[in-house]
């Protein structure tokens, strides 16, 4: 007999989803034979904060796109005022959830405001004067050896000390 | 998650919500101001590399979500293959002008 309490369980069990296997499947199922080769680390950086963060600058890193024309049809590296927050941002097209949610809110993935409570808090010493928008690129080489560097030079002409990166 | 064990990360704070909504549901802006400040605090606490966090919040919408996500089925199976066939099409155009023009994801 079947225990329908026990379905609902199975039905809405909690999991991380495994976004790999998804995304192989996908494009397996698109026609592409050969798997996305992922980035990896054999040793993952890591750096102590200099500084307390209530001392230290925050820069915002995000993969959504500015909602400006060029935002729009170019993927590139873009660096934007952090104030005023911006009322969208330019999502289509980026691998997001997009059967089930919406990026209609741009604080729900861009935390420029929430950063400013903190900041009037006393949390962090300052927001950084802009935030910018990495492109999520097939290519590792390009965001190894271009988008990366160019973007660490941006946060150091913004005199960050510490970086958020808040993939969508 | 599985990503983010596999490339390696300083510091992870991982949040169960779909994908574009990485601080919470749309419009919650409390939710979004806690895990702004989980995210800061692991800044603050973590004192080694690929060290992971999970916030003790869930989406609020359709549990099934989860299963949803790039899902491959025998329906919309003809559909992807021909979504493919579009896309390598496009790529292929788009490599003659400018190798950085957008290319919408499957």
């Amino acid at each position: 007999m079947l225990n329908i309490q026990g379905f609902e369980t199975i039905v809405n069990k909690t999991y991380d989803v495994p976004y790999m296997e998804r995304t192989r499947l996908y494009y397996e199922a698109q026609g592409y034979s050969e798997p996305y080769l992922w980035a990896h680390f054999a040793t993952t950086p890591f750096s102590a904060l200099q500084k307390p963060l209530s001392e230290s600058t925050v820069s915002l890193i995000t993969t959504a796109m500015p909602d400006t024309e060029q935002g729009r049809s170019e993927r590139k590296l873009y660096s934007s005022l952090s104030t005023p927050a911006p009322e969208s941002m330019y999502t289509l097209g980026l691998s997001w959830h997009d059967t089930v949610t919406h990026t209609r809110d741009t604080g729900s993935f861009l935390p420029i405001e929430p950063l400013l409570v903190v900041q009037d808090e006393g949390g962090i010493g300052s927001l950084a004067p802009r935030f910018h928008s990495v492109p999520t690129a097939y290519s590792q080489r390009q965001t190894l050896e271009e988008d990366a560097p160019e973007l660490l030079e941006r946060l150091q002409e913004d005199q960050a000390d510490v970086a958020l990166l808040v993939p969508l | 998650m599985d990503i983010i064990e596999h490339v390696g990360v300083p510091r992870y704070l991982h949040t169960d919500f779909p994908l574009g909504n990485p601080l919470g549901n749309p419009f919650d802006r409390d939710m979004q101001l806690i895990h702004t400040s989980m995210a800061l605090e692991l800044l603050r606490s973590a004192s080694e590399a690929n060290t992971i966090q999970r916030s003790p919040y869930s989406w609020d919408g359709d549990p099934g979500w989860r299963d949803d996500y790039s899902k491959v089925t025998n329906e919309n199976r003809a559909e992807l293959a021909q979504a493919g066939e579009a896309r390598r099409a496009l790529q292929s155009e788009m490599k003659k002008l400018n190798p950085r023009q957008l290319i919408p994801n499957p």
